[in-house]
């Protein structure tokens, strides 16, 4: 106590008179004293200002809880019981053993994979041409791809059925022009479950890539011309590498929106096109099984992080590799 | 590269009354411009002259409503730009953010389908010419302004182009490093000789860099010299405004002599024209001591205020005839302890040979 003592010493004489001794800051080689200049008040003015602002967001952690981490734990929970209300992991064996779960993961993978094919291949052009455009008349095209949104899912779902059945529009008139001579069977499969679903997810491929596209400065291009590169050229060695982060994007949102749908296979593919999500209405409406349709979600689950996980990685990897691929 | 003589390395530029519209703007309006092969020419304006614009037509993004573009014997006007084959350093880089330092400066190499052993050699030269040695692998974002600036530059001219074009690429970097990097720019030019058309709005930079300074205003060309001439001779009111500080006192012009206030002026020429002002350039003015100076021409006034700038000082001088005229000493000890104090009378005198009349022009002598 004796070394202490000396630097308290040596702290009294610098701290304001009135605050008394010193025995708080006597061990460091700074002699500063942290009563000193009103470092307690700010101190406790910060751990006040923490507090308020922890008190604050209570009601957003307790959203959270209640709405994501109860009810999928609860998924979780009931998964793990039988039928005949055992804990096991028989629902996660029987699946791995059903050969009619496996195919229900590969069509549900497979509608997922083509619909965001299909999304690519008509959001990259479109938002291309839209990101080229005045940003005025881009706007607008941009509406005519939102617009959509302010309709009723099932809504737009049951206008597709319409459209595509038997004696529907395209039928009629496609007959009447003398196109083809019998009805097309363009619904109750996965044409129609395709159909629908691209028109549902198209806004959610076009907007990342066109925020990515128009972020490409025109210098770029300018510079590439100058550079010698033709137009074609000067798209694919500058124009779409910098355009592949947005694409990702719009891909990852749009396939993992995709494991998950619901509404639209179920309306259009007719009970042709089983993805998960219809197994798992199946299982619980006709079957009451909850322990096997909790199951499936926790798997949809799994695989969509799993998706999520990946993708985040790739992304990562693909900026290390683009910075290289030049040279 | 070093075998090949300084005349294959550089190509003169013919432009030839190129004009272009933009609604009922001219943004150039009939330029006449030869830019010699190997000269390190200015374009200088404000803001919205139309040097950029210029700039972007010899570089083959602006289409000009009509005239000629020719590259030595080679018209170019109709040519896309990936066709011109001139390197170009933009204002803001525009390097590719997804290559690195060393794709970047392939680029134009991998464009020409230049082999890939000479095309490593050939970037590594590229990075040796502008100092960035070792820098090959770095990411763009991982540079610095100046470092940007001399990727951009390398970028330009690997392909060794015979004409290069630089639009403001010094504009992005703080003032030190632009100071340097006009000297190394010259330096670089000496060096490789290409007919660079270089684009500023900063008068020192075009004084400092230039073998030739065109000063562009209002889509036009105003006048085209040496920076010297520029600086010492301007063609018009403007052109004295632009570069440099002036005041400009209207004179009367009689029979082959200027009157200022009644007063005779010494002139180094005769004047140019009925109608003339005359320059009055705060550093070529001096504090004259009282007495007969017959090598000057004097004019009286009032000091009214006095600011130390560091390097030089300024003193404003209110004339008899109540012109307020700017006078600029350097700060040294003897001019020091002779600085006049407000309210004082002094003479100020402008040597004969210093006295320059600017013809008027009305269009444009009352702006700037």
């Amino acid at each position: 106590m004796t070394t202490g003592q000396s630097a308290g010493q040596d702290a009294n004489l610098k701290a304001s008179p009135s605050t008394g001794p010193s025995h708080g800051p006597s061990y460091g080689l700074a002699p500063a004293p942290s009563h000193g200049l009103n470092a307690d008040e700010l101190r406790r003015d910060e751990a006040r200002e923490r507090l308020v602002m922890f008190g604050l967001s209570v009601p957003a952690i307790m959203l959270v809880l209640a709405i994501i981490v109860i009810p999928v734990g609860w998924l979780f929970w009931l998964s793990l019981f039988n039928d005949e209300g055992a804990l096991s992991l028989d629902n996660y064996t029987r699946m791995l053993d059903s050969k009619s779960y496996t195919r229900i993961f590969m069509t549900t993978f497979n509608v997922s994979v083509l619909t965001t094919g299909i999304c690519v291949l008509i959001a990259y052009p479109f938002s291309y041409f839209l990101s080229q455009l005045p940003k005025r008349w881009a706007a607008l095209g941009l509406f005519a791809v939102l617009l959509p949104f302010w309709t009723s899912l099932l809504v737009r779902t049951y206008a597709w059925l319409v459209v595509l059945q038997r004696k529907g529009l395209v039928n009629q008139w496609g007959i009447e022009l003398g196109l083809w001579e019998q009805p097309l069977k363009l619904v109750h499969n996965l044409n129609g479950t395709l159909v629908g679903m691209v028109h549902i997810m198209l806004p959610f491929m076009v907007l990342p890539l066109y925020g990515s596209m128009r972020a490409i400065s025109l210098d770029y291009m300018k510079a590439a011309s100058n550079l010698g590169a033709s137009p074609a050229r000067a798209f694919w060695t500058v124009f779409f590498p910098l355009s592949l982060p947005g694409l990702f994007a719009g891909m990852v949102v749009v396939f993992v929106l995709c494991l998950g749908f619901f509404v639209t296979p179920a309306v259009l593919g007719g009970g042709k096109v089983v993805m998960v999500s219809m197994k798992i209405e199946t299982l619980i409406d006709l079957f009451f099984n909850f322990g096997t349709a909790s199951a499936l979600g926790v798997v949809l689950m799994v695989l969509t992080l799993a998706v999520l996980f990946l993708a985040h990685r790739l992304l990562q990897l693909d900026r290390v590799l683009g910075g290289g691929r030049g040279a | 590269m070093d075998s090949r003589s300084g005349v294959d390395r550089a190509l003169p530029i013919h432009i030839r009354r190129v004009t272009k519209t933009y609604g009922d703007v001219h943004a150039l309006d009939n330029v006449d411009l030869e830019v010699r092969s190997g000269e390190f020419i200015t374009l200088l304006g404000p803001s919205g002259s139309g040097k950029t614009t210029l700039l972007m037509v010899l570089a083959g993004f602006t289409r000009p409503d009509y005239g000629s573009v020719r590259f030595g014997d080679r018209e170019v006007i109709r040519m896309p730009p990936h066709r011109r084959d001139v390197g170009m350093v933009f204002q803001n880089y525009a390097l590719f953010p997804h290559m690195t330092v060393a794709g970047n400066i392939a680029f134009p190499l991998r464009m020409r389908r230049v082999a890939k052993g000479d095309m490593g050699e050939r970037v590594e030269s590229a990075l040796a010419t502008v100092q960035l040695d070792g820098f090959a692998e770095r990411r763009i974002d991982q540079l610095s302004g100046g470092q940007k600036q001399r990727v951009a530059l390398a970028r330009a001219i690997v392909f060794e182009p015979r004409i290069l074009l630089m639009d403001e690429p010094l504009s992005a970097l703080d003032k030190k490093l632009r100071d340097h990097m006009q000297i190394e720019l010259r330096h670089l030019h000496e060096k490789l000789g290409m007919t660079t058309v270089y684009v500023t709005h900063d008068q020192r930079e075009a004084l400092t860099m230039s073998d030739r300074i065109a000063v562009i205003n209002h889509g036009r060309l105003v006048q085209c010299d040496a920076p010297r001439t520029i600086y010492d001779h301007p063609a018009t009111p403007f052109v004295a405004n632009f570069i440099g500080e002036s005041t400009l006192v209207p004179v009367e012009v009689t029979d082959g002599r200027a009157m200022l206030n009644g007063q005779a002026l010494g002139l180094s020429a005769a004047p140019p024209a009925a109608r003339c002002r005359l320059m009055l350039r705060p550093e070529r003015l001096t504090i004259l001591p009282d007495g007969g100076h017959p090598e000057y021409n004097v004019f009286p006034g009032t000091v009214r205020e006095v600011v130390y700038q560091g390097e030089s000082f300024v003193a404003w001088v209110t004339l008899r005839d109540g012109t307020e005229v700017a006078m600029r000493g350097i700060s040294q000890r003897e001019s020091l302890a002779s600085l006049p104090a407000p309210g004082r009378e002094v003479l100020l005198g402008l040597h004969h040979e210093e006295t320059v009349l600017i013809p008027d022009a009305d269009d444009e002598g009352a702006k700037a």
